[in-house]
């Protein structure tokens, strides 16, 4: 336990000590906050113009967790799809791994022109963003899962649907917390690079409009927050993950509380 | 207590397993390599059969036919008077690995067969907290793992996990049991204590029982009958009964008779497998 507390204190200790280092090297190097504001301009700012940020904070993040939700739905289908039969694995993953390596900035084009600027684009973009990690770690699960569990429950005379729902799924759980755990950044990434290109709300909207003014603080505030947002979603996830997937590391906080 | 055997003539119904001139071939044409030669076999209600023999005899081909995880070259497989797969028979069975699921309790993970095997999955909702609950605390407490419910299967040492594993194989009141080597990777304290509940439950509930072993002594402790096989290809070459009263006690397997048992069976294997050496 003294260990887990040593290392926390450590970890903040070090990101206390960036944000610090940041200060004091541009106070010392005299640099202007047009090239980069010191981090207590960035939370003045923050906290003056708080107004004006939040509506676009929140449409970010609304727009974020729906691209996600989707892209988890649509993940796991198409996840245990691919992953309950070696066909469907051999067949499908060429194709998918060619969709991954599409550069996801290129499609914000195409669905502007289909959806026009604004709320959807975001969505499909942080969608699409999301869902390939997902599939391939839900895929990759199933297809792992060892053959002596499923022979458990095919003498039990158990179902195909049984056995996905008994042995398949539960064993997929870890794969499928570490893939979500990327999933969600990258739904960040997603809806910024499509707020930047074509939209007229949301931090990466409020950050291209910040910065064509050079107001170099405020573009800072918009990193700060995709990064509170980003570090908040990735803290739920491990929380829903060691509560659910507590087994695959043997934790005996687990074990005593599941 | 020498449980009443009283099954006058085997009749077509009795026979629980029956393997009617059964090949298994792996591989394709010129790599095909023969698993199980041709045989039959033929195991009726309430038996306690053991297969011995030496590794890549095709003992556990011919457990896995009979589970209906393997399908047979040619020939055919019946449980319970029908082909294997159309259902029936309520089958328990137990592996080399306790292969219990990580993410359960060992409570959860013996009520498994429960929630999958009719008629106790019909009722599985509403009994799971009460009677199927007390059920599998009374299994658990007869292999002497009262308690240890709630405990995880990597907080159980093997030999404890494996007694978890004889809990679910044996849960629904499966009427054929499969034992696939459940007790070799055990230390011989562990195993003989095992063999003794083992015994009993077979006494008290007696399913028909098709152990795989090659653990000559175990076969003759456990079995009423040992079928003995040989390698390349899979085969039974020799089919005894076991005459010794029950329940038997580990002291048993001391006795001149079990002895001269045991040392003819392990000739058998021993000669088949000079015999191979030379051909091969």
């Amino acid at each position: 336990m003294s260990e887990r507390v040593r290392r926390q204190v450590m970890s903040t200790a070090c990101i206390i000590g960036f944000f610090v280092l940041w200060e004091l090297l541009c106070l010392m190097f005299h640099v202007s906050d047009i090239v980069l504001p010191r981090p207590s301009q960035v939370l003045a700012t923050l906290w003056t113009r708080f107004p004006a940020i939040w509506p676009h904070a929140l449409q970010t993040l609304y727009t974020t967790m729906v691209g996600f939700g989707f892209g988890i739905a649509i993940g796991i289908l198409l996840g245990m799809l691919i992953g309950s039969s070696k066909l469907a694995y051999d067949v499908a993953y060429p194709m998918l791994v060619g969709f991954s390596s599409i550069p996801k900035v290129a499609v914000v084009p195409i669905f502007v022109l289909w959806f026009g600027a604004g709320t959807v684009p975001a969505i499909l973009t942080a969608m699409i963003m999301c869902i390939f990690p997902i599939v391939v770690n839900v895929a990759t699960g199933l297809a792992a899962t060892e053959p002596e569990l499923q022979d458990v429950m095919k003498t039990l005379r158990a179902t195909k649907l049984e056995i996905l729902w008994n042995v398949g799924l539960p064993r997929t759980m870890p794969y499928f917390f570490a893939s979500l755990k990327v999933a969600a950044t990258l739904a960040f990434v997603g809806t910024v690079i499509s707020e930047t290109v074509a939209s007229n709300r949301g931090i990466g909207n409020l950050m291209m409009i910040a910065s064509s003014s050079f107001d170099v603080p405020l573009v800072f505030a918009g990193l700060f927050i995709l990064a509170a947002l980003g570090v908040g979603l990735y803290i739920v996830f491990s929380l829903i993950e060691a509560r659910v997937t507590g087994w695959a590391v043997r934790s005996d906080s687990f074990a005593a509380g599941g | 207590m020498n449980a009443p055997l009283a099954h006058p003539k085997p009749r077509a119904a009795d026979n629980v397993i029956e393997l009617e001139k059964v090949r298994v071939t792996f591989g394709t044409a010129k790599n095909a390599v023969t698993a199980l030669a041709e045989t039959s076999l033929r195991i009726d209600k309430g038996e306690f059969v053991a297969l011995v023999g030496p590794s890549g005899c095709g003992k556990s081909t011919i457990l896995k036919l009979v589970a209906g995880t393997l399908n047979a070259t040619q020939g055919n497989v019946f449980v319970a008077g029908r082909e294997i797969g159309a259902g029936a028979a309520r089958i328990g069975m137990a592996f080399q690995n306790p292969t219990l699921l990580p993410w359960l309790n060992i409570r959860d993970n013996v009520m498994l067969p429960l929630k999958i095997v009719p008629p106790f999955k019909e009722a599985f909702g509403a009994k799971r907290k009460t009677e199927y609950r007390d059920r599998v605390e009374a299994s658990l407490k007869q292999v002497g793992l009262g308690g240890f419910g709630d405990k995880f299967p990597w907080q159980l040492s093997g030999g404890m996990q494996q007694r978890a594993s004889l809990c679910r194989a044996l849960i629904h009141d499966p009427t054929l049991l499969l034992l696939d080597e459940p007790f070799g990777a055990l230390d011989q304290f562990t195993r003989e204590e095992l063999w003794e509940i083992m015994q009993n439950l077979w006494i008290e509930k007696r399913p028909t029982v098709l152990l795989v072993t090659h653990d000559l002594k175990e076969a003759a402790y456990l079995a009423s009958r040992i079928c003995v096989m040989q390698a390349r290809p899979g085969r039974i070459v020799d089919d005894s009964p076991v005459p010794f009263a029950r329940p038997r006690t580990i002291d048993v397997s001391f006795e001149p008779d079990f002895v001269t048992l045991t040392q003819r069976l392990r000739q058998r294997i021993v000669a088949a497998r000079a015999v191979q050496e030379i051909v091969s």
